[in-house]
């Protein structure tokens, strides 16, 4: 795939027109994503296997964004499958108030998602995986709770930590507020892949999780039982974008093998296996659909597991050096061909405006207010333009590089050496001899320096573009912060910032070339 | 054209920069040879008249007259190029080596050999090239600085220089220094010079006439000697007076 991606990538940078869309029946892949947390990865991992076996050709984009991204992506054809809870559809997407049946929520998503976008929902897997508020077991037995009902009698000595998502959604701490009076006496903000060992580590002392969760049995947690019925019912079930039922209704159907073949039970025991004894998807969801007698053959187990301490970090980076050249010669592609259209566009324009001085800060300005674009929401706002992968992380780290190159190309040509500029102007030079013989040479280092900046930042971001599928080393850092797994993350962090060493380094040796007079 | 007429004439000459009448119906002239100084407060107009000369500032009103041709029908750039220019503070390109600044005009002239004129106008200035041309301008003292912006002006050995109070940023003894110089040049080759300062002394020296300017116009025009004898107003009375160069 990623040659046929950087021939797309090729063909689009010399402005030809692309491959056309792959027409419908045989040869065209099914794209197939997750979003990016353990039992998705494990999902999606297994709609793949499936349609595999059964004769169609997969693109795997796992680990997209979070909700918006993914349901932006499926809609808009960009992707062909996730897995999905229905109560997410129901809250995150259609906004709708929660109901406590689970075929009513199923019913009213399965509805409204083919009404507004044809977008269907396949018959639910067969569990649910509802946010579940766990506690130590520790503290259960001290304050004697097993109901959410008993923690809010004890809620104001209590600390959270809360997954961000949650302390936002209505289905989610607001409600949970309303409806059980929790008031804690204080509220944390913590990633998932920090938030068990802060509760184990007693830095708070409740956390939000998932009922299926790996990490719950891991940790020695309690979950407290909603008694009130709060938590809306999440069936998991598989996703169908508007082109695969269009194209390729046979990967539908083969889809719909899945559906009520997996227990709550099962799933735990598989996101243990992931998320706690630390085994490749893949292998996992091999083994589950042989168990459930969807494949044929069983694929030989070829890991047994990692260590997920930060303890020999450097053996394990060793071990999938391989992989990481790999994530590491696509991180430099996108930022190599995202700043170095940047700099195409904001130094003639920067050039440009030291002209036009009245209209420059307008403009400046008007480029700086993409800079404050939260850069989640700038990939998701670009799916339904650029649809997933390469090309959108291109043009976001694009958009993000202007501001920087664009501000020190204007002000370094504007304030440089205005005696000089005098001068030569008063001498006899042309307003082209002025701007290439003195304000272009003596704003150099000016304008690296901002090249530079713009360079850093890219690195930095790029790490976002895993979120959209464009890999680079944010795809490591984006599977280990869903899976808990430093090494994992380190394997993809130290790249990165090794990178964003380097490309300072090197930028600022060669801003010290350019500097003018010795 | 005519050989005869002034090298520089400004007629009539006017300037408004939104309020303030920068230029107020100027009338002056530059003979060929001649040294004029035009001294002045600050906002007296004396550099917005200095710059007319080189079309650096268009005029409202009036024409300006370059050896008998007017100064609009010459194409600025190339009318910039035949005059030396020095500015207040030297503005020499600092990313250029010293010869490289000095020989710009004749390398935009596309002249021959701009690198051994440009050595010529340093030894012209007092500065040895074996010594000189290669440094970087920061490495140079003010008074350096000056003299390579002096050299500068001449390496294309133009008819008339236009100085903006060159010397001004200069401590007394440098100064002084560049004043003797520029005397001494001056003389060697019958240049034609107009100078901007605030500097009456300075005037005095280099002048063989002296323009006094005040809220845009000229006061009065004569040699140092006229000036002192016969102050034509009381403005012009007064200011001698404060510099000392006649008794109250």
């Amino acid at each position: 795939m990623s040659r046929r991606r950087a021939l797309m990538l090729t063909l689009v940078l010399l402005g030809l027109p692309g491959p056309l869309p792959a027409q419908a029946g045989a040869g065209r892949p099914v794209v197939v994503a997750s979003k990016p947390f353990g039992e998705s990865f494990l999902l999606a991992e297994m709609f793949a296997q499936l349609l595999e076996a059964r004769g169609f050709e997969v693109d795997r984009r796992l680990g997209l964004g979070a909700t918006e991204i993914a349901f932006e992506a499926l809609r808009t054809n960009a992707i062909d499958a996730y897995p999905e809870y229905t109560g997410t559809g129901l809250l995150a997407i259609l906004r709708a108030q929660p109901t406590a049946d689970a075929g009513e929520v199923y019913r009213r998503v399965a509805r409204e998602f083919r009404e507004r976008w044809g977008v269907r929902w396949l018959p639910p897997l067969g569990f649910q995986n509802t946010y579940a508020i766990a506690v130590r077991r520790e503290t259960a037995t001290r304050l004697e709770l097993a109901t959410l009902s008993d923690l809010a009698r004890v809620s104001g000595q209590l600390q959270a930590g809360l997954t961000p998502d949650f302390i936002g959604r209505p289905d989610g701490m607001p409600g949970l507020q309303k409806a059980y009076g929790i008031r804690f006496r204080a509220v944390r903000a913590l990633l998932p892949a920090v938030k068990y060992q802060a509760l184990a580590a007693g830095e708070v002392d409740v956390i939000d999780g998932y009922s299926t969760d790996g990490f719950i049995a891991r940790y020695d947690l309690m979950v407290l039982r909603d008694d009130r019925h709060f938590f809306p019912p999440y069936e998991a079930a598989a996703m169908v974008s508007p082109g695969l039922q269009r194209d390729l209704p046979a990967a539908v159907a083969a889809l719909t093998e899945l559906s009520g073949l997996l227990t709550e039970t099962e799933m735990r025991r598989l996101n243990r296996l992931h998320e706690v004894d630390g085994q490749p998807a893949p292998g996992i969801a091999a083994a589950a659909l042989h168990a459930l007698g969807l494949t044929g053959v069983l694929p030989q187990q070829t890991s047994t597991g990692r260590h997920r301490s930060a303890s020999e970090v450097l053996p394990y980076l060793w071990d999938q050096r391989s992989i990481i050249l790999s994530l590491t010669a696509r991180h430099m592609l996108l930022v190599g061909v995202s700043l170095a259209a940047a700099i195409a566009v904001a130094l003639p324009l920067g050039l440009a405006l030291e002209r036009r001085r009245r209209a420059a800060e307008a403009v400046i300005r008007g480029v700086g207010l993409l800079q404050t674009l939260p850069s989640i929401a700038l990939l998701a706002f670009m799916i339904p333009l650029l649809g997933i992968g390469v090309i959108p992380a291109l043009v976001a780290l694009f958009l993000y590089s202007l501001y920087p190159i664009l501000r020190n190309t204007y002000t370094g040509v504007r304030d440089a050496a205005p005696e000089a500029v005098g001068a030569a102007w008063a001498l006899g030079m042309t307003p082209a001899q002025v701007l290439r013989y003195v304000r272009l040479p003596l704003a150099a280092p000016v304008i690296m320096a901002g090249i530079r900046t713009a360079a850093v930042i890219n690195v930095g971001t790029a790490t976002l573009a895993a979120f959209i599928g464009a890999g680079g080393l944010g795809d490591p850092i984006a599977a280990g912060l869903a899976l808990s797994d430093t090494r994992m993350i380190l394997s993809g962090a130290l790249p990165a910032a090794l990178l964003a060493l380097l490309v300072d380094g090197v930028l600022g040796w060669s801003e010290r070339l350019v500097s003018p007079g010795g | 054209m005519s050989t005869a007429g002034p090298a520089l004439r400004a007629e009539n000459l006017s300037k408004r920069y939104g309020q303030l009448l920068a230029l107020d119906h100027v009338s002056l002239d530059v003979n060929p040879g001649e040294s004029v100084a035009l001294i002045g407060e600050s906002g007296s107009g004396k550099t917005t008249l200095l710059r007319c000369f080189s079309r650096l500032v268009e005029p409202d009103e009036g024409r300006v007259l370059i050896e008998g041709v007017n100064a609009a029908e010459i194409e600025p750039i190339e009318l910039r190029r035949r005059i030396g220019y020095v500015p207040q503070e030297g503005g020499l390109l600092p990313h250029w080596r010293v010869r490289r600044n000095v020989a710009l005009v004749p390398w935009l002239r596309s002249m021959e050999a701009p690198d051994s004129l440009a050595d010529r106008a340093l030894e012209l200035v007092g500065l040895e090239p074996a010594v000189y041309a290669g440094r970087w301008p920061r490495k140079l003292s003010g008074g350096e600085r000056q003299r390579v912006a002096v050299a500068r002006a001449l390496a294309a050995s133009p008819a008339v220089v236009l100085l903006d109070e060159p010397f001004g940023a200069l401590d007394a003894i440098t100064r002084a220094d560049l004043q003797t110089t520029f005397a001494r040049i001056r003389g060697e080759l019958a240049l034609t010079s107009l100078l901007v300062t605030h500097d009456i002394d300075e005037a005095f020296l280099l002048a063989d006439r002296v323009a006094v300017m005040r809220r845009g116009r000229v006061e009065q025009v004569g040699s140092p000697a006229e000036l002192r004898e016969r102050p034509a107003t009381e403005y012009v009375h007064h200011l001698l007076v404060r510099a000392r160069v006649i008794r109250a």
